[in-house]
């Protein structure tokens, strides 16, 4: 149970289009995040899932019933918002048990699933607190326990960590993963940082403009990119694109991603001198003004020693670029 | 923060014109009140004198309260701006509510029209009003006078309600659908509570003018039994003499009950007026 399709879903705003046509399939126990920048629908399309917005067209299906004119409260889903959106007059106990109660479960089993939540996500010492006696961090614990509670088919997550700080955000993403693996669930996720995309899907759907661009796993997306979108959003640093015809190739556009540049003081490809260069500790990231293929970005693991204004030769490992045609899709090698 | 805006002239010239408002503002008030203990005499040879053990007199209030109905004027006053503003409290918000929330043709038309009665008086309908009231058989009843100041009401509180509702975090309501509430319990449960302040803003906005109100009880309501304050103290004003005893005492005590109401609500309408700048 928990498997998610959607069929041709097209949503319009007045004149304004917003999906122009989603196919998806999502197998049960799935974790799959939507990605793209602000604007591309995701978030509209998750709340079309959820029922919170309806289809200009199209069908949604859970667990192989059609649900379109099913109310959220009954299509077997939970959702965490990115504001967390808790009862500010219920405790956390009530916030979490708040679902069940409307059900009509009974109170010993809402009893038992609010423990089960709560030693889960560590939130026995807050159950009779209020939301404003929260942490950030905690209020977002309480919000994933709200969800957990329901037992739900389906897990809607749309932008949990966005108002969390970072050092925050890398453990509740933690969290987030642990769940998924204890509980099997299936799981929808929504967010416009790649890296949440890349460390916790099976399946990463990119959006873009109201079209889904590509669908794969994240080293898929990764390594075969369907197009410029994807590849340039996909990877950070962003993957450097090179006019095809400067480098003499037949391709309008040449791909190659930071990481996969080799330098050398003395020889290569690409003769460039440094702009600016970033020491991470971990990674070195430089700016190169090259002659042959413009401004670009390399990415070296480890310190490397380079200041503005040293000339360096770069060097694109072959069997790592990428060839875009006129359309700007992947041309296959 | 620049030590400018905290200087000492600058803060003592703010409390200046503060204060100078404050009195111009009570000094009316005042008057009435420290003159409703005077003697007819004391009235009218030293208005502005307090009360003095030689001309202290209670005669006004002795006046009021031998009239005998003046208890009866208070308590149709005081029903009639209760129900008023609970019927402008609730359907402004419903309307506010719907006008925030819900997307649907002509919303923003409608959200127009609903403000449309800021601008227009509804005293310009006062003769349509009283031929309405006069066919449903509804003069010299105190609902005639709650369904006007209903009316009376509501645009501002659908306006001031709207503003605020939109504010509301459209997360919660979702969070709350989700969990299978209906659309009255996420209006009275989640989103109510939250505007509360501008509900104390719009409620102390629209008690007042009904509680003054001459207009209307006037004309839709003059019989004794549906009386309000402010039509019962008129009885003391004649054409040649009028008791100005009794009229200080009746509006004295007429200030008292919006006194009380307006305590209940001020705490939270001063957290209504801060809440943009503090957030």
């Amino acid at each position: 149970m928990g498997s998610l399709s959607i069929q041709n879903v097209k949503k319009s705003f007045g004149k304004v289009d917003v999906l122009k046509g989603i196919d998806l399939d999502v197998k049960d126990g799935e974790f799959v995040v939507f990605v793209g920048p602000s604007g591309c629908g995701k978030s509209t399309l998750l709340r079309i899932i959820a029922g919170l917005e309806d289809a200009t067209s199209g069908t949604v299906q859970i667990d192989g019933k059609p649900v379109n004119d099913v109310p959220p409260a009954k299509r077997g889903i939970a959702m965490v918002f990115q504001t967390y959106a808790l009862y500010p007059h219920l405790t956390v106990k009530n916030n979490m048990g708040l679902g069940l109660k409307q059900a009509g479960e009974a109170a010993a089993e809402i009893e038992r699933r609010i423990g089960v939540a709560s030693t889960m996500l560590s939130l026995e010492p807050y159950l009779e607190r209020r939301p404003a006696e929260l942490s950030g961090g905690q209020r977002q614990r309480v919000a994933i326990g709200r969800a957990v509670v329901r037992e739900p088919k389906l897990f809607l997550f749309d932008e949990p960590l966005s108002n969390l700080d970072a050092a925050l955000r890398v453990n509740t993403r933690l969290e987030i993963a642990e769940l998924h693996r204890r509980l099997g669930a299936t799981m929808i996720y929504v967010t416009h940082d790649q890296v949440e995309a890349m460390t916790l899907a099976d399946k990463i759907v990119v959006l873009n403009a109201g079209r889904i661009e590509q669908v794969g796993a994240p080293m898929e997306l990764y390594n075969n990119p369907a197009n410029t979108f994807v590849a340039g959003f996909i990877g950070s640093p962003k993957m450097n694109f090179i006019d095809g015809a400067r480098l003499g190739d037949t391709a309008k556009t040449i791909g190659v991603r930071p990481e996969h540049i080799l330098v050398d003081p003395n020889k290569g490809d690409w003769k460039g001198v440094v702009i600016h260069a970033e020491h991470l500790g971990a990674d070195t990231n430089l700016y190169l003004d090259t002659e042959k293929a413009g401004r670009i970005t390399v990415r070296l693991f480890g310190e490397y020693a380079a200041e503005p204004g040293t000339t360096l030769y770069a060097t694109p490992v072959n069997a790592r670029t990428y060839r875009f045609d006129e359309a700007g899709r992947a041309i296959a090698r | 923060m620049s030590t400018a805006t905290h200087s000492p002239a600058r803060t003592f010239a703010a409390h200046a014109v503060l204060i100078a408002y404050t009195a111009i503002a009570l000094f009316p008030v005042l008057l009435i009140v420290i003159n409703s203990f005077k003697s007819r005499n004391a009235i009218f040879r030293s208005p502005l004198a307090l009360p003095t053990p030689e001309n202290f007199d209670l005669i006004g209030y002795a006046t009021v309260l031998k009239q005998g109905d003046f208890f009866l004027y208070f308590q149709n006053s005081l029903i009639v701006t209760v129900v008023s503003l609970f019927l402008v409290l609730l359907f402004g918000a419903m309307a506010a509510f719907a006008l925030s929330e819900y997307r649907f043709k002509g919303n923003t038309l409608m959200g127009l029209y609903l403000a449309l009665g800021i601008m227009i008086p509804i005293r310009l309908g006062t003769v349509a009003i009283l031929q309405l009231m006069v066919a449903s058989g509804l003069v010299n009843t105190l609902t005639a006078l709650i369904l006007v100041y209903t009316a009376q009401g509501l645009p501002l509180a659908v306006f001031i309600l709207s503003e605020f509702m939109k504010q509301v975090s459209d997360d919660l309501k979702n969070a709350g659908r989700i969990d299978g509430l209906s659309e009255y319990r996420i209006f009275f449960r989640l989103v109510l509570p939250l505007v509360r302040p501008a509900m104390a803003t719009v409620a102390v906005f629209t008690m007042i003018p009904i509680w003054n109100d001459l207009w209307f009880p006037l004309i839709l309501a003059p019989s004794e039994e549906t009386k309000t304050v402010t039509l019962g103290a008129q009885i003391f004003i004649g054409q040649y003499v009028t008791n100005w005893n009794a009229v200080l005492a009746a509006l004295s005590l007429a200030i008292l009950p919006v006194l009380v109401l307006y305590v209940i609500f001020s705490r939270q309408l001063i957290r209504g007026i801060t809440s943009g700048a503090v957030k």
